[in-house]
């Protein structure tokens, strides 16, 4: 209760905040305000994609369903979030760059992660029985975990930034960012997290209630 | 009454002789992937004419086609013995290791010999000039390991879902993606004629892929082949 | 023990033990879990709930131990149909680790009643044949425990009477369970299971 009253407030202040405060970021006007809404989206997608591997791990070696429940959700939330991320980044391209994609190392990134999250819910929908959906979903997060170190490095590598992007900007950020705007940003990291993690415990609960309701097949959740 | 006998490499090598006695006599993967990978280079020489390709979109076509020609064949090796309903038998038999070990082999020889039809193939229809030959070579053979190291055990997990085929793909993809990079820097350097050095960096980066994802399969194969 | 796919509830709270040179009848109509519960005992699927235990003189053996005395006979195990008989025997043994001479094998084949047709592909023969050559794998490393699911399927009578033989010398031998429809192979059986 307190912590979603909490997280709620905590949001609400930052949308305002993020509209109503100081000018821009940069001299790129308006729209570096999406900064404080695409970077949290893009960590988040980050976070989920541990969470569900984490679960992952879990459930192959516990063989609890909880385990996959929550791989899943995280997944689900996952996906949403690498799309807000995408679109977000998108807009942000098309009225700095001139275009809404750029095959720029970290959009192409997310987008990788939108194809692995893909894959994983298209794998899961063409299985029936559920410890095989889970057992193979969760050697399918493990191995999909296996090829992002390689990717973290190869992408940059072949789509190198011809002109100046996040990283610069980041780089900036980190470094210059007038003491105001970081905390701001720090509270859209905070709070972008929590509702993540609420949306994570919400979704597990109803699933809790559903198989509840079919007496739990598979025994203790 | 029977000698024991063998390790786990006779056994596996067992599966793997048998893999390759049966394909010779039925050609299922072998018609699904020569004949696929022929076809999309048709596709591709009749799209391209007359234009001479530019170095790097050769070695990008020429890696797709290997990657849907493999989507199209590789993964029969698990589905055939689960519509010959056979599977059982394989199970009760034969450890999880050495099954998995005597398929990635018959894969791997799969690839290899697609390659050894397409390559000649491709070089005369898209006129490449492969430079520096041996560095092709090298990219192409730990290519084809790295791409069944991974594709193998995604077989296995594909070959007992529906929507065999499509699922493949899609779920090989991003696995794939970043050793198709490689390949494709590495085809691309060897079209340039660039020295063995420079190709070095790119090779090294298949081999630690093949390595991670082998080892990862033969420690997640028992969990997918199970039931 | 219990097996569920899914939600699907195949079987649920079942108990019983074999014991040597002992024969289990598994009776049950279509669909109520035989097969499901033969697979379960050779360790092909693993059981929803609960275990199979293989005791042997107060040892408890391993999955791996086991899988070199068991066999199992089913209609869903099929044989190589692009192999020859020969071949068949030949890689399955190998694959176990126990090599075979050529004339060995070619005498179980012939203890089959599939003289002579050891070299033909298993897709020229007839599910009867095919039968007959299950049973020659099955009998390959003479099994102490003999799983049959359906043994009498495609059998003509002389088949039926080879069956009933490997039945004599599996209860001398080991453990003998079998699956079956037919009322009157419940007979073989010293102790049964009904699923319904």
């Amino acid at each position: 209760m307190i912590f979603k009253t909490f997280s709620g407030v905590l949001i609400s202040l930052v949308i305002i905040l993020v509209f109503v405060s100081p000018p821009p970021q940069t001299q790129l006007g308006e729209i570096s305000r999406i900064f404080y809404f695409h970077v949290p989206a893009a960590w988040v997608c980050v976070l989920a994609f541990f969470v569900s591997l984490i679960n992952s791990i879990g459930y192959l070696k516990n063989r609890a369903y909880i385990y996959d429940l929550r791989a899943v959700s995280a997944a689900r939330l996952g996906f949403l979030f690498s799309v807000l991320a995408l679109i977000s980044g998108s807009f942000f391209a098309r009225y700095t760059w001139g275009s809404f994609w750029n095959w720029d190392p970290r959009e192409t990134s997310i987008l990788v992660l939108l194809l692995i999250y893909g894959a994983y819910f298209a794998l899961r929908s063409a299985v029936d029985i559920e410890e095989r959906k889970a057992t193979l979903s969760a050697v399918y997060s493990i191995l999909s975990f296996a090829t992002v170190p390689f990717l973290v490095f190869l992408v940059p590598w072949v789509f190198p930034s011809l002109h100046p992007k996040d990283s610069i900007i980041n780089s900036q950020f980190k470094f210059q960012i007038p003491f105001p705007r970081l905390i701001l940003f720090l509270f859209s990291l905070l709070g972008f997290s929590l509702i993540f993690i609420w949306m994570h415990r919400m979704e597990i609960s109803i699933f809790k209630l559903i198989r509840r309701k079919e007496e739990g097949y598979f025994g203790q959740v | 009454m029977g000698t024991k006998s063998s390790t786990w490499i006779e056994q596996a090598l067992s599966i793997f002789q048998k893999d390759i006695k049966s394909e010779l006599r039925t050609r299922y993967a072998l018609n699904a992937i020569v004949m696929f990978a022929v076809v999309t280079l048709a596709v591709v020489g009749f799209s391209v004419g007359q234009f001479s390709l530019s170095p790097k979109v050769s070695s990008s076509l020429f890696w797709v086609v290997i990657f849907f020609s493999s989507m199209s064949g590789l993964a029969q090796v698990f589905i055939k013995e689960e519509e010959a309903k056979t599977v059982n038998l394989l199970k009760l038999v034969a450890s999880p290791s050495n099954i998995f070990l005597g398929k990635f082999f018959f894969n791997w020889a799969l690839l290899l010999f697609l390659e050894i039809i397409i390559v000649p193939l491709f070089i005369l229809l898209l006129g490449l000039n492969l430079e520096n030959f041996w560095l092709f070579i090298c990219v192409l053979v730990l290519g084809s390991l790295g791409l069944v190291c991974a594709t193998t055990i995604i077989a296995a997990m594909v070959s007992k879902a529906h929507i065999k085929g499509a699922l493949f793909a899609v779920l090989s993809f991003p696995i794939l993606l970043p050793l198709l990079i490689v390949c494709i820097d590495g085809t691309y350097l060897s079209i340039q004629g660039k020295s063995f050095s420079e190709g070095v960096s790119d090779l090294k980066v298949l081999v630690s892929f093949s390595v991670v994802m082998l080892i990862l399969s033969l420690l997640l194969f028992d969990l997918v082949w199970k039931e | 023990m219990s097996k569920y796919f899914g939600a699907r509830k195949v079987f649920k709270g079942l108990n019983f033990s074999v014991t040597e040179h002992q024969s289990l009848v598994i009776t049950g109509k279509n669909g109520s879990g035989k097969t499901t519960l033969l697979k379960i005992l050779s360790g092909l699927i693993s059981p929803s709930n609960g275990e199979v235990v293989f005791n042997s003189n107060g040892d408890l053996l391993k999955r791996e131990e086991v899988k070199r005395i068991l066999s199992l006979v089913a209609p869903d195990l099929n044989l190589y149909e692009e192999l020859s008989a020969l071949e068949n025997l030949k890689f399955l043994s190998r694959v176990q680790g126990i090599m075979f001479e050529n004339e060995e094998l070619k005498t179980r084949i012939e203890k089959v009643g599939l003289k002579k047709r050891e070299d033909d592909l298993v897709s020229f023969f007839s599910s009867g044949m095919k039968q007959r050559l299950k049973y020659a794998f099955a009998l390959m490393n003479d099994p102490k425990i003999l799983l049959l699911d359906e043994p009498s399927s495609n059998l003509d009578k002389e088949g039926i009477s080879y069956l009933e033989n490997v039945i004599y010398e599996q209860k001398k031998r080991g453990i003998l369970i079998l699956a079956t429809n037919h009322k009157d192979e419940i007979r073989y059986g010293d102790q049964i299971v009904d699923l319904d």
